[in-house]
């Protein structure tokens, strides 16, 4: 949750280099670097990849321990997704073993490994470049250097924060339920009733809060001004550079070694 | 003073230049904005919550059975519907869902930058049936189509995010059968059901959805 | 609201009052120009702002909501408000100069970077005033203001708007219950009645002394007017022992700072007594660890035989169906209490949750609506009150149960005379019945009638906080 809750976040670790990059350009480059492996499922250009993000990272400071706290649930998505591959992967060359649909071949075993390397070159660097993202700047850069607009994108950020009191309206609501005498109840069911009292509750913020943001002016035509600038330089260009560069060498390695291998083919 | 009156004294504005029939008026109200975020963000909470949960039968029902881990896979596509049952605006579906993949993403999922372009695809699916009905139907048949046609969507996508065109044919008949099934079930129904409480709390009074739901408005 | 025509001219100062209920806080909306358009409801004649419609005219009237909670936006203190500058299109440099003169004017003394999350309910008052009064705006419409203040906060906030008004020669609209804060200020008073009428409208000296009978009938404070309710001395029991105490008590939110350490304090039985301290120092979080619902970080809470009635005497321990009869606690915040959808029903949870059966139930739920004027909204939704509306559900849907103990967090926030008059008379005659009762207050006119026995925190002094209050007698 460490995105979102800003305010009770213990501090996250630092990314050297990477933390002098706007938020925004730090999103372009993770989708500059990801984007083109999407289009080949094959090992050598996911393993490329990887390999070079490893010791990037490393580089900027992320510790083994760090990774592992970080990106577990994509270190145990990523051998699931070969597994169902494994099975059930388009069947070429010898057949090790059958079973109902499923089927383990040659070709199914490659597509596995690929498919396995492929989820973890994809999932860390969206995980990792996002370590220590406040809200607030990521809006900024998404509204002032993107140029999206920015009635939703500021209609996104204060709903963000909405949110992000749910932590302490939950337990308020704890407390307001124990004090009303339903706090006794089964366990399960008060999480569901409170959770959808919580919905509520945002909502009904959300709505006043609207009001609250027209009558501040929010939302007319007139073009608006930012109080706190959010601007792109040297370090932003260079780490949409290297993601660039490691997206080419991956997929320039693997069309070199004869893997390369377009989803659509 | 919210409330309807019978007697017709002239109606403030007629010679200014607002907008008129409210409902049909298709420019977001700040109030949609942010009821529509905060739909969002929480929906994103639900699925970093179902990226776990939800995850974990998918894989294994995957890993075990051909497709079937499709059945897991409606909760994903619930932001579309949701928005677009609330807001009724143009976009709305769309947004929600698209908000919702990227605060999952943000926060840290197992699948990065690719849970944006999925919840693109899925929203779109869910925005093109409202569309289709003029954005003028917002009934449980209309709420499952959109779940239905945003499962359809996230399969195409996944024919080519997770490589799924490298499955076998029946891999993929039997995947697309369950995602659309879980898509008009999981997204649509619960979707639907989700909306008709909430505007039972008298939380939607600002948007049609709520004025639909009879009650002290 | 039907059928009002008022004209306020520029530069004038208006007091807007009226019982709770009778719409003030939606004309504030109206000249606002935040009401919603025509698909959120019907609307009748004309409201001009400088001869155009008020939606188009937006940023020219700054608005402070009555609810100081959901005008929050973001994250950081000054950024918030900072944003209706940038809405206006206030060049960068301008906009942190204004952003430094409001939230001086309004005595915010944090930095800006502090999180607004992190902020008493207070503290969000005076921000959302800086962030109206940095758009120098011509119009400024306040909803009850400093209606969570301590009283230096009232007296800071008020001079914080005469300030602005000196220098802009702005409009003001106040709406607010408390007539004298007001008084010096304000060269009109504008009343409105229960239906939403105009009741009075003139210079305060004119409306206040010849109507003063028949608008205190009304609902309105009108100062000199005598409160009839009886005073403190009615609200002891005489050598009353402790119903609730402490032992070497800490206290703090989880997860937070330790507010307070060493706190040694009793409860009398059967008695008024009242919590007061400046904004920030922990009222609430002590009120809530006395009634049982927050964990003492250190220390103990001690309740007495008779209340605790065999089941332990620490209340954080016992479960949540035996606190009903015992300790009731009415939040400072309604919108977190509210559990029901619609207004009998929120009355009702907990008698039920007792195990009563439905004619009894039924019996209380309508002694408690009648008692405190709700009747007529029984099957409205709790959300949809007014702010005096909200506060009095709460109190009823506590004292439905009838607990042995009673503790009010800010009971009176937000009340017109006759909402208070009742209020009051009813804890006078719960006291009489033998009912403990504890109030986190600010309320003057409260402390002179039920504070038969005072409790005062003061600022605490932790280091995250210290800023925040430390304003406040040490
Ligand atoms: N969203 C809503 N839907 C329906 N009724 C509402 C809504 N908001 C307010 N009301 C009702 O409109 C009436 C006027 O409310 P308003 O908040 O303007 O009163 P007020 O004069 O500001 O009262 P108070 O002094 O208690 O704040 C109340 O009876 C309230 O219950
Ligand atoms: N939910 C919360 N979580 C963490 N800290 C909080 C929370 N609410 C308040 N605080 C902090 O705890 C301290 C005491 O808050 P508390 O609400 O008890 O003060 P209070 O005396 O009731 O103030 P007020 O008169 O403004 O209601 C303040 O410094 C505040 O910033
Ligand atoms: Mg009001
Ligand atoms: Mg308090």
């Amino acid at each position: 949750m460490s995105a979102i809750d800003v305010a009770d976040a213990t501090p996250a670790p630092t990314l050297r280099f990477v933390d002098r990059v706007n938020p925004a350009s730090r999103l372009a480059a993770a989708m500059v670097l990801t984007t083109p492996l999407l289009v080949t499922v094959d090992w050598v250009s996911a393993a490329i990849a990887l390999a070079i993000q490893l010791v990037l990272f490393a580089l900027a400071g992320v510790t083994p321990g760090l990774l592992v706290r970080r990106t577990w649930p994509i270190l145990i998505a990523a051998p699931l997704a070969g597994i169902s591959m494994l099975l059930y992967g388009r069947p070429s060359g010898t057949v090790y073993g059958e079973f109902w649909l499923a089927r383990v071949t040659d070709g199914s075993i490659q597509l596995a490994i690929a498919v396995t390397l492929r989820v973890l070159a994809i999932g860390l660097p969206a995980a990792l470049l996002f370590l220590r993202v406040d809200p607030t700047d990521l809006a900024d850069g998404l509204a002032q250097v993107w140029r999206l607009p920015a009635r939703f994108v500021l209609g996104a950020l204060a709903a963000t924060r909405l949110v992000g009191l749910f932590v302490e309206d939950w337990r308020a609501m704890a407390l307001a339920r124990r004090a009303r005498g339903i706090g006794d109840h089964g366990a399960v069911r008060r999480a569901a009733t409170m959770a959808f009292a919580l919905l509520v509750l945002a909502i009904r913020r959300g709505s006043k809060l609207a009001t609250a943001m027209e009558a501040r002016g929010f939302g007319a035509d007139t073009p608006r001004t930012w109080a706190r600038p959010s601007t792109v330089g040297v370090p932003d260009a260079l780490l949409v550079l290297i993601a660039a560069a490691v997206a080419a060498a991956a997929i320039v390695g693997a069309v070199w070694a004869g893997t390369y291998h377009p989803v659509w083919a | 003073m919210h409330e309807t009156s019978t007697d017709h004294t002239p109606t403030a504005g007629t010679n200014g230049a607002r907008e008129t029939a409210g409902s049909r008026s298709t420019r977001w109200r700040v109030v949609d904005i942010v009821v529509a975020s905060v739909i969002g963000v929480a929906t994103g909470l639900v699925f970093l919550f179902w990226n776990n949960v939800g995850y974990a039968w998918f894989s294994a029902a995957d890993a075990l059975t051909p497709g079937l881990g499709g059945i897991a896979v409606g909760i994903w596509l619930i932001g579309g519907v949701l928005g677009g049952l609330i807001i009724r605006k143009p976009g709305a579906a769309l947004y929600v869902e698209l908000l919702a993949a990227i605060v999952s993403a943000l926060v840290g999922n197992q699948w990065g930058i690719e849970t944006i372009y999925s919840g693109l695809a899925q929203g779109l699916g869910a925005e093109l049936v409202f569309l289709a009905t003029g954005y003028r139907r917002f009934g449980v048949v209309t709420a499952m189509l959109a779940g239905a046609a945003a499962g359809a969507a996230a399969w195409v996508l996944e024919l080519f995010l997770s490589g799924n065109l490298q499955k076998s044919a029946e891999f993929l008949a039997l995947y697309f059968g369950t995602v659309v099934v879980s898509g008009a079930v999981l997204a649509g129904l619960l979707g639907w059901i989700v909306v008709r409480a909430l505007a039972a709390t008298g939380a939607l009074s600002r948007f049609g959805a709520g004025r639909d739901v009879a009650g002290r408005v | 609201m039907q059928g009002l025509d008022l004209r306020i001219h520029a530069g004038e100062r208006v007091l807007l009052l009226g019982p709770s209920g009778s719409g003030k806080s939606t004309l504030l909306h109206a000249l606002a120009g935040v009401l919603g358009g025509d698909d959120e409801g019907e609307h009748h004649g004309r409201l001009l702002l400088d001869g155009r419609q008020p939606a188009d005219a937006r940023g020219r009237a700054g608005l402070v909501l009555q609810d100081p909670d959901s005008q929050v936006i973001l994250a950081r203190v000054g950024d918030d408000v900072a944003f209706g500058c940038e809405n206006l299109g206030i060049p960068r440099e301008e906009i942190w100069q204004r952003v430094r003169d409001a939230v001086d004017a309004v005595g915010l003394d944090l930095p800006l970077s502090h999180p607004t999350s992190r902020l008493s309910g207070g503290q969000k008052q005076r921000m959302a005033l800086a962030g109206a009064i940095a758009m120098r705006p011509g119009l400024l419409l306040l909803d009850e203001p400093t209606a969570n203040l301590d009283p230096r906060g009232v007296a800071e906030v008020r001079a914080a708007v005469a300030r602005v008004l000196d220098r802009t020669g702005a409009t003001l609209v106040v709406v607010e219950h408390r007539v004298d804060v007001w008084l010096d200020l304000v060269d009109r008073v504008v009343v409105l009645g229960a239906d939403g009428r105009l009741l009075a409208d003139g210079p305060p000296s004119v409306v206040l002394d010849e109507r003063r009978e028949s608008l205190a009938a009304a609902g309105v404070w009108v100062p000199g007017v005598p409160l009839d309710v009886p005073d403190a001395t009615d609200a002891a029991a005489p050598g009353a022992g402790p119903a609730i105490s402490t032992e070497a008590l800490a206290i703090g939110r989880p997860r937070g700072a330790v507010l307070h350490a060493g706190l040694d304090l009793a409860v009398p039985e059967a008695s008024s007594s009242v919590l007061t301290g400046p904004n920030g120092a922990g009222k609430s979080t002590l009120a809530l660890t006395l009634g049982g619902l927050l964990a003492p970080r250190a220390g103990r809470v001690v309740a007495a035989a008779p209340l605790a009635r065999g089941i332990g005497g620490a209340p954080v321990r016992w479960r949540s169906r035996d606190l009903l009869t015992r300790i009731g606690t009415v939040f400072q915040e309604p919108e977190h209490q509210f559990v029901a959808t619609t207004v009998r029903d929120e009355v009702a949870v907990a008698p039920r949750a007792l195990g009563l059966a439905p004619g009894e139930v039924d019996a209380r739920v309508d002694e408690v609506l009648h008692r405190l004027r709700l009747d007529h909204l029984a099957g409205a939704n709790p959300f949809t009150l007014s702010g005096g509306e909200a506060r009095r559900l709460t109190v009823g849907a506590v004292l439905a149960t009838r607990p042995s103990a009673v503790i009010l967090d800010e009971p009176t926030f937000g009340q017109d005379r006759l909402g208070w008059i009742e209020l009051v008379r009813l804890l006078h005659e719960l006291v009489g019945e033998g009912t403990t009762l504890l109030s986190v207050t600010h309320d003057a006119a409260f402390i002179a009638s039920l504070g038969a026995h005072r409790i005062r925190l003061d600022a605490h002094t932790s280091a995250d906080s210290r800023t925040a209050t430390g304003r406040g007698r040490a």
